[in-house]
């Protein structure tokens, strides 16, 4: 069967089982959106090329199957530089396709020419450029195994117009081998030694804690966190990427740990004389300064990643491979457990002393964030998928709402991406058409991104949107005040301008506006019955609010700042 | 005349500790561009790097590379480096287990009185005079780097008109075994 090359890349995404591109056509990946007409994929046409990575990633995180995204050369492909940078953050499989001007003219500073593959080195898993015709096939199949294997990560696969233009005979490589990485050895198999030491030093421990990272929802390993936690009665904590790997709900949980952390969690981890670490990196949000983190710990550090093992902690034993089967060989070398009544007394003891907290609502006052994201959860379905940008209240979305299954929680933890939240849930939304999504955004994160929202009404991708709109960008603000004198610098953005509710109804959607707990329960309420256009509701919250406990920049996660109503405690 | 190999790890041209690791690639477009790269955004410091095809069928290069090893774990620069998809095999030698050698090029300018000193050089170094016109001389060596430290150092008198050498490739020592690989 003789294809263009361009018919052969559509021809190998379907072979890869894709059944959504996020995308915007440009010159030089023109040729590529013809045979998209005859496809079974569905397009999804972004108005801005972030738009389209980001809905990818929001994809990829709601269904752990890749996303994909496909742009044009130059500044089409620029433009998806930020949602791979963050992919790369958080490990999430993506597959980005990129036009690139003809071969012949490659070097030349031909117009839309960017050197993609050079730029995106540093923050792609891998990336391809393809030169062949004949290549597209491998270069596809190679992409998404590379992307979806070992630790995951963003491909990218740059085209040259003439290589989609030429003709191939077509052929699908079968086999792994067919793909011609002899570089790359994902598989991984639990070292029994290692398991064994492991257990050894679970045994030992008076004082041990789970921290669960990102790498426990990559490898599907909730079931045997839960199993492995409930058997040995050792807390569990979950870091920013791991919301949702196990139950808010459960007793077990002691919930976020790091600079916006749980009180229980930080304090719990900072006393710890084991800390059993799946799929987590040791962040510098979560240490704190390194030098003063969980100082009396031994280390349990299981990773698909072993260039991860000592690059910021030394682990007393280091076990490669997938959290699942790693827990599960662990559980099965762990005959005793120590008693830990005693530590779970202490954890209870701050647990009671410091829980979360804010100050109560009002009548007559801005609304408190807290509140509404308390409001939403309850009166949305369960299940809802939250999305966030990030900032405040991503953080207070990380802590009042409560996950309690995996692919609930989508934000960007690594590289912080304001923005994030609307296209991530719009991806969310058309990954999960059965679920509710819900973005929780601030009106900073909300401005970079809503033309978006133009894309949802347009293919018909109801997601809701919680502007928690403060007219500030609130947590540079909060630093201002707390360490910067309050002097506050270039933060103010007005609660009015734009206007919220008139921007979402030029951009097809409703616009709601709540300025009290009545009106916000009202809008919450309405947004939930709306099931066929996007809504947007303008919550206007207060400024003054901050995000309590926080750990200092620079200090140790001893000297934990908690809500002004706890200190003294 | 065999110069000693120093054992700590160091040469007066590298006072650094320095590791060898010998990396082969998959000869493809861009990798020693993603190499170079990978070390510059992760801060491990290269001293020197050679390059060439590792077998006929061109399809694998081999790059040697000497590492500051004080400018990041050994364990860091590995694992980074494996993470590479064109990276196939990565053997690291620590100066005690490696046979290391350098080429040295040098064109020193002579004159009458100074042509005798030279070629004394040369030959106390197992040198060997490649090129020569009136005025000049072109020598090289191959040797161990701290031959080649060496003969650099003496040839500092001279007035030179160019060296170059070329960074150093290694295999393991026949006689030990090496730790890892």
């Amino acid at each position: 069967m003789q294809l263009t090359g361009a018919q052969a890349l559509i021809k190998s995404l379907e072979q890869m089982g894709v059944d959504t591109i996020f995308g915007l056509p440009g010159g030089a990946i023109l040729p590529v959106y013809d045979p998209l007409i005859d496809s079974s994929i569905r397009h999804i046409l972004v108005r801005h090329e972030q738009g389209a990575g980001h809905m990818a990633e929001g994809y990829a995180l709601a269904t752990g199957r890749p996303g994909v995204a496909m742009v044009t050369s130059g500044p089409g492909a620029t433009n998806i530089v930020t949602p791979i940078a963050n992919a790369h953050m958080d490990s999430t499989p993506l597959v980005v396709i990129t036009g690139q001007v003809p071969t012949a003219n490659i070097g030349t500073d031909a117009f839309q020419e960017c050197d993609i593959t050079g730029i995106t080195m540093g923050i792609t898993k891998h990336n391809f450029l393809v030169t062949s015709a004949d290549e597209i096939p491998r270069a596809v199949a190679a992409a998404f195994y590379i992307a979806t294997t070992g630790r995951p990560g963003p491909v990218l696969i740059d085209v040259p117009k003439d290589v989609t233009q030429a003709t191939m005979q077509w052929w699908w490589p079968e086999t792994v081998e067919e793909y011609d990485l002899p570089g790359y050895h994902p598989q991984s198999s639990i070292d029994d030694a290692g398991a064994a030491a492991a257990a050894e030093l679970i045994a030992q421990a008076q004082r041990p804690v789970l921290y669960v990272g990102g790498g426990v929802l990559k490898s599907r390993a909730s079931a045997q966190l839960l199993a492995f936690a409930e058997r040995t009665q050792i807390p569990v904590v979950t870091t920013l990427m791991a919301r949702g790997a196990f139950p808010d709900s459960h007793p077990l949980h002691l919930g976020m740990p790091g600079m916006h952390g749980m009180y229980s969690a930080v304090t719990a981890m900072q006393q710890s004389d084991l800390l059993i670490t799946l799929g987590a990196r040791f962040d510098d949000r979560v240490t704190g300064k390194l030098d003063g983190f969980a100082p009396n710990a031994k280390i349990i550090h299981v990773d698909i990643d072993s260039a991860e093992f000592n690059k910021i902690r030394r682990a007393d034993v280091a076990l490669r491979g997938q959290i699942d089967e790693a827990l599960t060989a662990i559980d099965a070398k762990v005959i005793n457990v120590g008693d830990y009544a005693g530590w779970w007394r202490e954890i209870k003891g701050w647990q009671e002393k410091h829980p979360l907290a804010y100050d109560p609502q009002e009548e007559n006052v801005a609304l408190r964030p807290q509140a509404i994201i308390e409001a939403i959860a309850t009166r949305s379905a369960p299940g809802t998928i939250v999305t966030s940008g990030v900032g405040q209240h991503q953080m207070w979305a990380a802590q009042h709402w409560k996950y309690e299954e995996p692919g609930t929680w989508i934000n960007s933890g690594g590289a912080g991406t304001m923005g994030f939240g609307v296209p991530a849930a719009v991806g969310a939304k058309v990954g999960r058409p059965d679920r509710t999504v819900w973005c929780i955004d601030g009106d900073g994160c909300f401005q970079m991104t809503a033309q978006e929202l133009v894309t949802a009404r347009a293919e018909g991708i109801p997601i809701k949107v919680a502007i928690l709109n403060n007219a500030y960008l609130g947590m540079v603000r909060q630093w201002q005040e707390m360490f910067y004198d309050e002097r506050y610098s270039e933060v103010y953005l007005s609660p009015d301008l734009p206007d919220y509710v008139k921007w979402a109804e030029a951009m097809g959607c409703v616009g709601l506006r709540a300025r009290t707990m009545d009106e916000a329960i009202a809008a919450i309420d309405q947004a939930n019955q709306i099931n066929d256009v996007p809504v947007v509701i303008d919550f206007r919250t207060d400024a003054s609010e901050k995000v309590f406990p926080m750990v200092p920049s620079g200090a140790t996660n001893d000297e934990i700042v908690v809500h002004p109503s706890q200190r003294g405690n | 005349m065999a110069v000693p190999e120093p054992f700590t790890g160091t040469t007066v041209t590298s006072p650094v500790r320095h590791h060898i690791l010998s990396v082969l690639v998959e000869n493809k477009a861009g990798v020693l561009a993603r190499i170079a790269g990978l070390f510059a955004r992760r801060g491990f410091n290269i001293y020197s790097l050679a390059v060439a095809p590792a077998d006929d069928s061109q399809r694998f290069s081999r790059i040697t590379i000497v590492v500051d090893a004080q400018s990041a774990p050994l364990e860091q620069i590995r694992g980074q480096l494996n993470k590479l998809i064109n990276v196939v095999d990565i053997k690291d030698l620590a100066p005690r287990e490696a046979l290391e050698r350098e080429l040295l090029l040098a064109t020193v300018s002579v004159d009458e009185t100074t042509r005798p000193a030279v070629l004394e050089a040369v030959a106390q170094a197992n040198a060997s005079i490649v090129d020569v016109n009136e005025g000049a001389v072109t020598l090289m060596l191959a040797g161990t780097p701290t031959a080649c430290d060496a003969l650099e150092r003496r040839l500092e008198g001279f007035t030179h008109v160019e060296l170059h050498r070329t960074g150093r490739v290694a295999l393991p020592r026949l006689s030990a075994v090496p730790t890892k690989n």
